[in-house]
């Protein structure tokens, strides 16, 4: 029993009982679910596939960005909502970089790593201006981050002049799809390596610390030789430069961009992921792992529903069912409720 | 005290019918054309009659400190439940009105039950309600269509004709300047709601529990039930603004409504809803929803027609009124 206790209070343990969950509802409904195999791609490459793979591949973007936003989350007590209106900017300037002005260049105007750092530059002063509206000017982040909401995709619509540039070279589009011999999508690995980086920054630096210390109490925080304001700050530039990441892959994986669909609610998805880790959307204590699992649970969700045969535009719905059954649950007050009940059986055992 | 937090509230007013003034006023000056015609101006309230509604229960939420986001969602839900109950299953307007009240209404219960008494954080909660919303219209019917039903389309034309405003066409014929139906409910949903801000309790408490709720709470204010209030109001005027633009548009489409609910954010913000609760003024919002469409018309005529460049001019004056409202709470807490 205390056993038992112990592991419900576990953070994990909401995103692996649902995790377990849609595992089991697969496995009944149609195994082939979980089958991977080897296919020839239109490259000629021998890559794997399979709805698994489908998983890993397309939650990397997620799970990048569900970092940042955890981050965030701890720190301001709220979140950012313009990471998708963001991605779309970060991927107009790839685009702007390596096309030049040209829509179609026949070869790329830079090397991809120049514009991987310029992309990831602009996507942190953006984030650094959504932090200075929420560290020093005091609002709410969901309200500053608003502005670039609005006009984040517009924005990235006027860098390119408003047209659609295409990149012929296959080169560019290793990063989102597979780089020649290798089996496994790339974007895994772009977040493998970005999650082991974080793990270590983690690790090895005050960060962490420092950043729950703001979100729990900004001002006893300050008291103690911390300066909350800019925590704050720098939470946003970090989350800046996960959105270049995840907008690099995204505009990879086509070689092309759509501003009003690039990433469209994966604003949602993200702070869903931070929720569902169990991490408290008020700011405060985080755990970093849960968040990562709750991202792919999240795609995991999303790939399943899609097995079958949800249109896109109806998904929200199922998923806003599952939304609401996580923070009932996880509500302060159900929780006391439900541990009074608890108490009453069993004192009520106890006079028996 | 209470003088000093008024002032401020007057003072944002002040600031936003002025910034409108001015605008429309350089708009005539300037540009001229159509902003000059009265008609013009009746075709930013026909408009956005159902925007001015929706943001009217924004902003009595945002008042208690919360947000809604769910709102245009249900805009769109509503649209479409109206529409398939006319077109298909044979319903009248009357029946479509109850269905747009009662989807508002149920949305605004579950909502208010779970932020107010269950103490969920109001953005997750509407972030699912427009989750959900937006699910179940697709749901409901994935594609758009016209409605057709007869009765529906006569309240739709129905124009009420502005005695003695008008202009002149190229002929020389007088053309009177008309509103739609739309227009009067939103006119009396701001009187009503300024009537109940102003002098009805549970008004007063709405800014007692957004100024301080534990405050609010000590002086015998029912905090929870106030918060309640403020969501079942909200999803009610949600309910009729959806009933307003079906009204105006006379179809059903999962893209209907899409971004309205940032829209009736900024309509708040600009009509000088503090951010953090506990101030703000309906007639503001009206004037929040006539500033934002004009800077709207301003742009297309200026030839930047594409989309883009309004929501950059949005953006920016979004910002620039967050940052007058920061100038003014500033103010105000230094005056402690």
């Amino acid at each position: 029993m205390e056993k038992f206790k112990k592991l419900t209070r576990n953070q994990l343990f909401i995103p692996v009982v649902a995790l377990i969950l849609l595992v089991i509802f697969n496995l009944i409904k149609d195994p082939s679910f979980f089958a991977i195999v080897v296919e020839q791609n239109s490259m000629g490459n021998k890559v794997l596939s399979g709805s698994l793979i489908t998983i890993l591949d397309y939650g990397s973007e997620l799970a990048i960005l569900a970092l940042g936003m955890t981050l965030v989350t701890a720190a301001s007590g709220g979140q950012d909502i313009s990471v998708g209106a963001a991605i779309a900017l970060a991927g107009s300037v790839v685009l702007r970089v390596l096309c030049g002005t040209e829509a179609r260049p026949e070869a790329m105007h830079a090397p991809i790593i120049v514009a991987f750092i310029v992309c990831a530059l602009v996507a942190m002063a953006f984030g650094a201006f959504n932090g200075v509206l929420v560290a020093y000017f005091k609002l709410q982040p969901m309200v500053a981050t608003l502005i670039l909401f609005t006009a984040g995709r517009s924005i990235a619509a006027w860098i390119n002049n408003n047209q659609l540039p295409i990149i012929s070279d296959p080169k560019f589009g290793y990063f989102g799809n597979f780089f020649p011999g290798i089996p496994i999508p790339s974007p895994i690995f772009i977040a493998v390596i970005f999650m082991t980086v974080t793990f270590l920054i983690l690790r090895f630096t005050k960060l962490a610390l420092f950043t729950q210390a703001v979100g729990i109490n900004s001002e006893s925080s300050r008291l103690n030789g911390i300066n909350p304001k800019f925590i704050k700050f720098i939470t946003y530039v970090i989350l800046g430069f996960c959105v270049a990441v995840a907008g690099f892959i995204k505009v990879s994986r086509l070689s092309t961009i759509n501003y009003s669909v690039i990433a469209k609610d994966i604003e949602m998805d993200a702070i869903l992921a931070v929720a569902l880790g169990g991490n408290a959307l008020s700011g405060g204590k985080f755990n970093m792992s849960a968040s990562i699992l709750g991202a792919y649970v999240i795609q995991f969700l999303t790939i399943t529903l899609y097995k079958f045969d949800v249109p896109s535009s109806a998904l929200p719905a199922y998923k806003a069912v599952v939304v609401i059954i996580l923070v009932v649950l996880s509500a302060p007050v159900v929780r006391e409720k439900l541990a009074s009940l608890k108490k009453n059986m069993a004192s009520a055992k106890e006079a028996n | 005290m209470k003088k000093r937090k008024l002032t401020d509230s007057n003072l944002l007013l002040i600031i936003t019918i002025a910034v409108f003034l001015a605008m429309y006023i350089g708009a005539i000056a300037f540009l001229g054309g159509g902003f000059t015609k009265p008609q013009s101006f009746c075709n930013i309230l026909n408009e956005n009659a159902a925007l001015i509604i929706i943001s009217c229960g924004m902003s009595l939420v945002m008042m208690t400190g919360g947000i809604d986001i769910s709102v245009g969602a249900v805009v769109s839900l509503v649209c479409m439940c109206c529409a398939v109950n006319l077109d298909f299953h044979g319903g009248n307007v009357f029946t479509s009105i109850l269905i747009a009240l009662g989807i508002g209404t149920l949305f605004g219960l579950v909502q208010g039950f779970l932020i107010a008494y269950l103490e969920v954080q109001p953005f997750i909660v509407t972030l699912a309600g427009m989750f959900f919303a937006r699910g179940m219209t697709t749901i409901v019917n994935s594609t758009q269509f016209n409605v057709e039903n007869e009765q529906f389309r006569a309240l739709k034309n129905a124009r009420i004709l502005l005695p003695g405003i008008g202009s002149y066409n190229k002929n020389g014929n007088f053309i009177q300047a008309y509103i739609e139906i739309g227009v009067v409910i939103a006119l009396i949903t701001v009187a009503v709601l300024f009537v109940l801000l102003r002098w009805v309790r549970l008004g007063r408490g709405f800014y007692a529990v957004g100024g301080n709720s534990q405050s609010a709470n000590m002086l015998g204010i029912n905090v929870k039930r106030t918060k309640f209030f403020a969501y079942l109001i909200c999803g009610f005027l949600a309910g009729i603004g959806g009933f307003v633009y079906f009204l105006h548009v006379g179809s059903g489409s999962p893209s209907h409504a899409s971004g309205a609910e940032m829209n009736a954010i900024a309509s708040s913000i600009i009509g000088g809803t503090m951010l953090t609760g506990g101030s703000g003024n309906i007639i503001g919002t009206l004037f929040g929803v006539m500033s934002l469409s004009t800077i709207k018309n301003i742009v297309s005529s200026l030839g930047l027609d594409d989309a883009w460049w309004t929501n950059i001019t949005v953006a920016s004056m979004i910002c620039l009124f967050i940052v007058i409202q920061s100038v003014v709470l500033s103010r105000k807490n230094k005056a402690k």
